[in-house]
Formats: C-alpha cells, structure tokens, sequence
C-alpha cells in the first residue's frame, strides 16, 4: 500500500484536532506532511506557512514548505526554502536531497552529487538517496557527461542507468510516426515528470527533463484560472516567443502534452498537431496503465 | 497617458467576444486599469495570469527560448490572453469561447505599446 492510501482523512482529522487544540505544538509538520502526501497541496502550505510564523527558525518546516512548493512546480520557491533550511541546520538530509535533486533536474550534475552525499551521511539508510548517489555518478563517469553548471544539460539516456535504458526506448516510441517525435514533443505527469518525447534547446541541449519540471505548475495554474473566471475546463494554453511557438494541452487529467515548434509555424497548425499527438499520447497510456 | 492606455483597453473590449480588459503588475498582483471588467474578480485575474506567464517564462528559458510574448488559455467557456508591456506590466483580456484571437491580439500589442 502506498503511503498516500496510508494517510486516511481520519489521520488528517485527528492531526487538524491536535493542531487546534494547541497552536503552538508541532503537530503541524505531519499534518503539512500527510495533506501533501493527499494532494492537498493549497491546505498543506497554509498548514506549513502557519507553523512557520511561529518556527521560523526551525530547518524541518523550511523543509516541508520546499516539499510541498516543489510538488507545487513552484522549483524556485522551493530551492529557497532548503536554502533556508541549511542554513539553520548544515547537515539537514532532506533539504541536501531536495537540492541534489533541483540540481540533478537542472544538468548540473557535480553540485547534485555533493548534496545527496551529504544527505546520505545523514540518513545512510536512505535506499532511494543511496539509489541516486550512485546513478549521479555513473553519470558523471560517463564521457562527456555535463560535469559543470556552464556545460550543457546531460541528455537524459547519459543519466540513465543500463537497467532503464528499456524505458528511454519506450519514452521515444510514444509519439512515433509524428513530426518532432523526439524532439519537439513532451509527454508529462502532473507531477512535472517527462512521461514521453524529447524536446532540445536551439544549441541541441537536451533540456526536456528541466522543461517539464516547470511545466507542472502551468497545469495547476491553468485549472484554477479556469475555475476562477468560470471558463470550464482548459482545453490549451498557446505562447508565442520571438522564436518558437508553444502548444499545450492535457492529453488526460493526468498529463500534459507540450509541442515545440519553430516561431514561423503557426499557433493554428500547432493546435492541429497537437491534437495527433494526444490521440497518440492517450492511446500509449492506455496501452501501458 | 492615463487617457491613452483607458483608450487603448477600450479598443480591446470593443472587439467582439471580449468580456474586459486590464493591465496589471505582474510582480504585485495587482489591477492597473481596467476596461468592462464587471462581474469578473480582477485581482485574482491579475495574480493567476502572473502566475501562469511566470511559469511559462522560466519554461521557455529552460528550453533555451525567449520569454512569451503573448499567451492564449483557451477553455470551454471562453479564453485568457496576456501581453506583457513595460516593466512587470501585463496586458489582458478575458473573451468568451468564439473571439477573433487575431484581433484582440493585435489590440492587445497596440496597448502594450502605448504602456511603453
């Protein structure tokens, strides 16, 4: 059973009961902790920012508010709340994990090593710290890996063990057939994890795991503008930049599909193809749930 | 000025299927002028569409592009379009669903001009 099924709304109940009861206690960091763990997110960081105001210098509630700013998409946010943190407490492993973890998002592959080392020396039974050292490092190993924050992001099969290279083929396979199969066309979960696709920067970096880190949050975003304006529900959100133009849409509840286009090709053929791809994208996740 | 930039909005909200117009700071959340924006919270319209060209910008960066220049959220019931103008100025308009984008786009860049 996963620990989200764990969490019951009677634990919530009897969490939010103890908090009420006394303000002052620090009831509020598994209560913070178990409505993320929901998905509650918007209750979750009222529950952290509160016991904040009371603990401002107390490391474990930065670090809640990062967690939950992080599932928010909110990267930035939440880099600064771990800052905080490790400037409170210098050996706190989950703030080391959560920046070695923005780190490792970013490409930047020595300084995401350093911090999950750290957070691995202070929590060496942590198996998925332990799993992620070692993965860093074999991906620093490689030839031509990143190696520095001004080289560029690592493509995703160099970070990728042997073992997952099944995976990276199936991620290619999802948008086969279609223009900008492997890059220029993500698949992403809620959670700002690439599902499917590729996408390059104009210098052929490979920058889809960054991208889709951010894009988790337009997807929240968008339901609640949506929501505010009683629109319905959002069927695309369209940008044009001086050189490219962007479509997204959300090929099921649960993920989003981004196509990237030259800024020459317009918003109207993007919606037409972006509309092929999430018959592909919904068909593959049929295929694999 | 004031007078250029109320005109400006105007000339946004005449297109036909825009409900309003406005021009909000991005960084405070908060409604600079507005146009026609009756029964439509515009303080929540300014902070969320900060929010979602925000999240946009840093996505775009991220793939190595440009910041947009325009966005489009389209729902079932109508659609949201930002154009951000000078400084952490945001030119919006909230439309229903059948609207003629390339207009109202159009309008939207003349005001962000005239911000500038």
């Amino acid at each position: 059973m996963d620990w989200e099924d764990a969490v019951s709304t009677e634990d919530i109940r009897v969490l939010t009961s103890q908090l009420a009861a006394d303000p002052s206690s620090l009831v509020f960091l598994p209560l913070g902790e178990a409505l993320r763990r929901r998905g509650q997110l918007d209750a979750a960081e009222k529950v952290a920012i509160a016991g904040l105001t009371r603990y401002p210098e107390l490391a474990d509630a930065h670090d809640l508010l990062a967690r939950i700013l992080g599932d928010q998409g909110d990267l930035e946010r939440a880099f600064d709340e771990w800052d905080i943190a490790l400037r409170l407490d210098s050996g706190h492993a989950g703030a080391h994990k959560g920046i070695g973890f923005l780190y490792y998002v970013a490409g930047e592959l020595p300084q995401a090593l350093e911090h999950l080392e750290l957070a691995l020396a202070a929590d060496p039974g942590a198996e998925g710290v332990a799993a992620a050292v070692a993965r860093v490092r074999e991906a620093l190993a490689l030839p031509g890996s990143a190696g520095s924050a001004a080289a560029p992001v690592a493509p995703v099969e160099e970070v990728v063990p042997p073992a997952e290279a099944g995976a990276a083929e199936v991620r290619r396979a999802v948008f086969e057939g279609l223009e900008g199969a492997q890059d220029g066309l993500l698949l992403l979960d809620a959670q700002g994890l690439r599902v499917g696709g590729g996408l390059s920067s104009p210098d052929g970096t490979a920058v889809g795991d960054a991208v889709a880190a951010h894009l988790a949050g337009v997807f929240r975003d968008a339901e609640r503008a949506a929501r505010l304006l009683s629109l319905g529900p959002w069927s695309s959100v369209a940008a044009e930049t001086s050189d490219a133009n962007l479509f997204l849409c959300a090929p099921t509840t649960e993920s989003l599909l981004l196509l990237v286009r030259d800024s020459s090709v317009p918003i109207g053929r993007l919606a037409l193809q972006a509309e092929r791809a999430s018959e592909a994208a919904r068909r593959w996740l049929e295929g694999a749930a | 000025m004031k007078m250029d930039i109320v005109a400006s909005l105007e000339a946004i909200t005449r297109v036909r299927g825009v409900r309003g117009a406005m021009i909000v700071s991005s960084e405070e959340g908060l409604v600079v002028a507005e146009s026609s924006m009756e029964g439509i919270d515009g303080a929540a319209v300014a902070a969320l569409t900060a929010g979602v060209l925000a999240r946009l910008t840093r996505a775009t960066e991220a793939a190595g592009r440009t910041a947009p220049a325009f966005v489009h959220l389209r729902a079932e019931g109508g659609g949201l379009m930002a154009v951000p103008a000078q400084g952490d100025l945001l030119v919006v308009a909230v439309t229903d669903p059948e609207v003629n984008v390339g207009l109202v786009r159009l309008e939207m860049r003349r005001a962000a001009e005239h911000v500038a």
